[in-house]
């Protein structure tokens, strides 16, 4: 029963995690399966408020495996499916995760992170899990993981996600963290008409002519729903066009294995998005994402203000990673700079692009994200 | 212009809501620009607990408070941590009932406001945050009242409004009452 609006047009003054609760409503999503952990509880909370009255389904479940098992049930019957967890139940989530990449399940997980590893700092900020999101279930295989920095962006980026989820089927990943999740900032949702949502292709020839792990030029297959009269065979084992499983052959293997790769990697034109700042002439960039990169820009503009010619570039895709903007932007660096909440692991990725021996990280962890200031300084100590 | 403003106390007078109350009110109704952020502690209830608000006219890069124009500060131990992070020439407004022992501080403008306590007379002290809001209304006019209003109105759960509202008025009479002097 349909007892309010999905989308909620308007300004708003709201939480991330709400607003990346309203984003997954806005794009379609009609299942929630989750385990409440913060700083992610807020979206299982708002969704299990929200679902009833839009003729959506929210499910507790017991843990964060039964959880991402429920969602790729519900993605395979056919709707819009959504976890959210932090890094303990991402952790749990990994195994499960393969499984949606292996049987090409359409669904967004949103990991909101936190301090870690294990329970860490459960309230306070992390960006410890960015390369989880990459590697985290084993086997070969591509997601697309997506960061937002902002309130607005926890809206947009969430319904991003299920479009790409659905447009490429893999599982998509919102990496957000606990500063942006538990913020409240305002927040424009526009009318639904004006909201892009794109929905998985369907099968449509007669059921006898289906081959449900058959693709199409763009490397991904047509999906049938289960119940729709489609002879359908699901498997995480190897599987051929038929989805039946082919446990021996290297040509099975090798031709699924690569597509799953390729599907992402020969399309990573179309996924990818950056935000540029400042970097015509920039002779630091600076390479950041999350609540970071608002860091990082005040830090960026200071620097101008000082007479340094620094510029910021900020992945809002994570994965894939923006390779091309970074090599052009690093061609006239002279230095490049890596903040993060963590040890160290998105500068491994610019380090390969860039193969620069000028790429510098600086590390923050516990409490509070890296202010301005650090940032600056940091920029004025290694540029010289 | 860009200013910063940090509540603190411990998890259950209220503190994340007042932050998110005054952000509100500047964003949605007076216009600006305005981000509210948190720290508090797993334990939630009777940990160590801040909620900070950056209202500018422009947009705002980054969202977390260095250097706070106002402290509003609800306990000794959040008293103690933040009371020197002022900036010079800023204002503390504090409730000297749940701070016994205050510092010698210098270049700050400070009020007392016993919220706690006037909350108390109004029969439910869980409204002590409101009356605070009340008195940093009056005392600082960083948002305009009938914003402030508003954006309580829109925060509080149905049927307090007029308990709330009271707490509100009440604050706002003593801090205009004190300032001045």
């Amino acid at each position: 029963m349909v007892k309010e609006k999905a989308v909620l047009t308007g300004m708003h003054f709201m939480s991330g995690d709400i607003a990346c609760a309203e984003g997954a409503i806005a794009a379609g999503c009609r299942f929630f399966a989750g385990y409440p952990i913060t700083p992610a509880t807020e979206i299982a909370e708002h969704i299990a408020s929200r679902m009833p009255k839009i003729g959506g389904v929210y499910i507790q479940m017991e843990d964060e495996i039964a959880s991402i098992a429920a969602v790729i049930g519900a993605s395979y019957a056919g709707l819009k499916a959504m976890t959210a967890t932090s890094g303990p139940g991402f952790s749990l989530m990994q195994e499960n995760i393969g499984l949606a990449a292996m049987t090409e399940a359409p669904c967004v997980i949103v990991d909101v992170m936190r301090g870690g590893p294990s329970t860490g700092q459960p309230t306070l900020p992390g960006q410890q899990d960015v390369m989880q999101a990459k590697w985290g279930s084993h086997g070969d295989y591509e997601i697309i993981a997506l960061s937002p920095c902002s309130v607005q962006e926890m809206f947009d980026l969430t319904i991003e996600a299920f479009n790409l989820s659905e447009t490429y089927r893999v599982p998509a990943f919102v990496m957000a963290d606990e500063v942006v999740a538990h913020m409240w900032e305002k927040l424009v949702i526009p009318p639904a008409e004006e909201i892009k949502i794109v929905n998985r292709k369907r099968a449509n020839m007669p059921p006898e002519k289906y081959l449900p792990f058959m693709p199409d030029d763009d490397l991904v297959p047509p999906m049938a729903c289960f119940g729709e009269g489609y002879r359908f065979h699901a498997t995480g084992l190897t599987h051929n066009e038929y989805g039946y499983p082919r446990t021996q052959s290297s040509e099975v293997q090798t031709k699924l294995v690569q597509r799953l790769c390729e599907k992402i990697r020969k399309n990573a034109d179309k996924i990818v998005r950056a935000e540029e700042n400042m970097l015509e002439d920039a002779e630091v960039v600076v390479v950041a994402y999350g609540i970071v990169a608002r860091a990082a820009l005040s830090a960026v503009k200071k620097a101008r203000e000082k007479g340094i010619k620094a510029g910021l570039l900020r992945p809002i895709t994570l994965w894939p990673f923006p390779e091309k903007t970074l090599a052009k932007a690093a061609e006239n660096a002279e230095t490049i700079i890596v903040p993060e909440m963590n040890c160290g692991q998105l500068v491994r990725e610019v380090e390969r692009i860039t193969k620069s021996s000028r790429v510098f990280h600086l590390a923050k962890l516990g409490e509070e994200p890296h202010s301005p200031m650090e940032i600056f300084d940091f920029i004025r100590r290694k540029h010289k | 212009m860009r200013i910063e403003i940090r509540f603190a106390g411990f998890g259950g007078q209220g503190i994340i809501k007042s932050g998110i109350m005054v952000a509100a009110a500047a964003c949605l109704y007076s216009g600006k620009h305005s981000v509210q952020t948190q720290s508090y502690g797993p334990e939630s209830r009777g940990g160590a607990c801040k909620s900070e608000v950056v209202i500018a006219d422009d947009e705002i890069d980054f969202p977390k408070v260095t250097e706070p124009d106002i402290l509003v500060v609800m306990s000794q131990h959040a008293y103690n941590s933040y009371a020197e992070t002022v900036k010079k020439g800023g204002t503390i407004i504090l409730d000297p009932d749940m701070i016994p022992n205050e510092k010698k501080l210098e270049n700050v403008k400070i009020f007392r406001v016993p919220a706690t306590k006037m909350a108390d007379e109004l029969g439910r002290r869980i409204v002590a945050n409101v009356v605070m809001l009340g008195a940093f209304s009056a005392i600082t006019k960083v948002v305009d009242k009938e914003a402030m209003k508003e954006s309580i109105k829109a925060n509080i759960p149905k049927g307090t409004e007029q308990l709330n509202l009271k707490a509100f008025e009440k604050g706002y009479e003593y801090g205009e009452k004190i300032l001045k002097g």
